[in-house]
């Protein structure tokens, strides 16, 4: 193992794998040495059987389908606006001055505290999830998508203006085209926050979803079906993940991926 | 009215900095002929960078002015293309598709479309780039990028090229080759050139007329012509020769005398105890 050094496909994954097999062992282990109640820490094998139970009798699918609908429209929501006003504020000085100050205050404002806020202004229908969602992910997102953008070395903007491209042309055919592979990953680490406003938002204010099902099965001590709820938000998360870096490998051949 | 294609007159400019205010280029005028090859060179703080952003309106002057063809310089516009050291491709587009960009603006939106594929095709032959048209930049070593920017800037048939040390991060062997592929595109592509560079013998080499500028703050400090003979007759050979070799000289200890190397130099010595001979 040298610092930076070389690791193939192969062996990466191979690692990975006794990663995981390894961390798996260790709780299976201390779940059953009999050490711990399994009240605190239940088994592998007891989390399976709550999984398979919660699918087939119960409506594990259902919540995992609404959660994953709630997510999506506020990450959308963020999304949308988020790329215009980061695309103006990164090429505009102007504008960064103009909504600098208040988004840079905005985003170290404490999500979680807005919910009674939210609850009030939007009920307690689907909008408080999508708003809650949005305000924890849109102001890092639009300062992150800005700061994409401000990336783009300047002899590509200068190159276009001297050839003749007009300030639209700069904005959208340069700018925006060159940060886009930026604005992908940017999107993707966000929508990994989307999934932590999410459960809170089920946690506080829902009768569905996940979130919702986690908190249910606090009330009746269901530790085994906490565990089954935090693995499929996971499991999900790691999987639209591997979907957004491997789209982002398909559009953006030339482009290196954050990790 | 004038002959020249660029008149510069009592240029300045001043650029805001947290002491106050930095002056790069102090009243400097001079005019470039039309088809001219002019080479800016300069102890590094002469401004010839600067110079060459406010002739391409990439920075307008803080007093004086530029005038292309008796009209001045606004901004940026088509008729002078600028190449820059490196990454100013795009790296979504192909070889082809980036010397063909200028091709898609709408401000080139006039040009004859069959006429631009035309000359595209001969460009991307001419800078001999026809193996890897297919190929996206970054694929590319800086040699053959560099040769994609001189396309693509040819391309839009500006009237004056603007180049700000296009060879700069090339090494020796690579730039000797780009140094003949650019007298050979002059022989079928006459443009007015000004050309930035630390490289005095690139300079001496390449272009019509040497412009030394002295720093602190840049002005122009000396005009040299080169007198050499026409593009495709110039040689490798030729850098040997004494006359090239006495005005590169002459020219390298200008920029010397320019550079306040003079008192760096007796600072030096008092610092270690060293007598002066």
């Amino acid at each position: 193992m040298r610092i930076r050094g070389a690791l193939g496909s192969r062996r990466y994954l191979g690692i990975a794998i006794a990663s995981f097999v390894a961390w798996t062992a260790c709780w299976w282990a201390l779940a059953a040495s009999g050490w711990v109640d399994p009240l605190f820490l239940p088994g592998p094998l007891a989390v399976l059987r709550r999984a398979y139970r919660w699918t087939v009798d119960g409506d594990l699918l259902v919540d995992a389908r609404i959660s994953i609908l709630r997510v999506t429209a506020g990450f959308l929501l963020s999304a949308l606006m988020a790329v215009p006003l980061g695309l103006l504020i990164g090429a505009y000085r102007p504008v960064r001055a103009f909504c600098e100050p208040l988004l840079e205050f905005a985003r170290y404002l404490p999500a979680v505290a807005f919910v009674p806020m939210v609850l009030l202004w939007v009920g307690i229908g689907e909008g408080s999830k999508i708003a809650l969602i949005w305000i924890g992910t849109f102001f890092q997102m639009v300062i992150m998508i800005s700061e994409d953008v401000a990336r783009v070395p300047l002899p590509q903007i200068e190159a276009a203006r001297t050839l003749g491209a007009a300030d639209s042309e700069v904005l959208l055919r340069v700018l925006l085209r060159s940060a886009l592979p930026a604005i992908l990953d940017t999107l993707r680490i966000t929508l990994g926050w989307a999934w932590t406003y999410l459960v809170v938002a089920e946690l506080v204010a829902a009768n569905s979803g996940l979130g919702y099902a986690i908190l249910k099965a606090q009330r009746f001590l269901q530790t085994d079906k906490i565990f089954v709820g935090i693995i499929v938000i996971g499991m999900i998360g790691l999987g639209t993940d591997q979907l957004l870096r491997a789209a982002h490998r398909a559009l953006f051949p030339w482009a290196a991926s954050r990790t | 009215m004038s002959a020249a294609k660029l008149v510069i007159r009592g240029l300045s400019k001043r650029f805001a900095v947290p002491q106050g205010s930095f002056t790069a280029l102090a009243d400097v005028s001079f005019e470039i002929a039309a088809g001219e090859f002019v080479a800016l060179v300069g102890a590094s703080g002469c401004g010839k960078s600067t110079l060459l952003r406010l002739i391409a309106g990439l920075e307008s002057p803080s007093g004086g002015e530029v005038l292309l063809d008796d009209r001045p310089v606004r901004g940026p516009g088509r008729d002078r293309a600028m190449v820059f050291q490196d990454y100013s491709l795009y790296p979504w587009l192909n070889v082809a598709e980036n010397v063909a960009f200028s091709g898609s603006l709408r401000a080139n939106r006039r040009r004859d479309r069959a006429r631009c594929a035309e000359r595209s095709r001969l460009l991307i032959e001419l800078m001999g780039l026809a193996r890897v048209a297919e190929a996206y930049p970054h694929t590319l070593s800086g040699g053959m990028r560099q040769r994609v920017a001189i396309a693509r800037a040819l391309q839009n048939e500006p009237d004056v090229l603007l180049m700000d040390e296009p060879f700069g991060a090339l090494d020796a062997q690579t730039r000797e080759v780009m140094h003949e592929l650019i007298l050979h595109v002059l022989a079928s592509e006459r443009r007015t050139i000004v050309f930035v560079t630390h490289d005095v013998e690139e300079a001496v080499y390449l272009s019509d007329r040497i412009v030394v500028l002295a720093p602190g703050p840049g002005r122009v400090d000396s005009i040299w012509p080169t007198d050499q003979p026409p593009a495709l007759a110039r040689t490798q050979e030729l850098k040997q020769s004494a006359a090239f070799l006495n005005l590169a000289g002459r020219i390298r200890a200008r920029i010397r005398e320019t550079s306040g190397l003079q008192s760096d130099l007796a600072a030096l010595r008092r610092l270690t105890g060293i007598k002066s001979p």
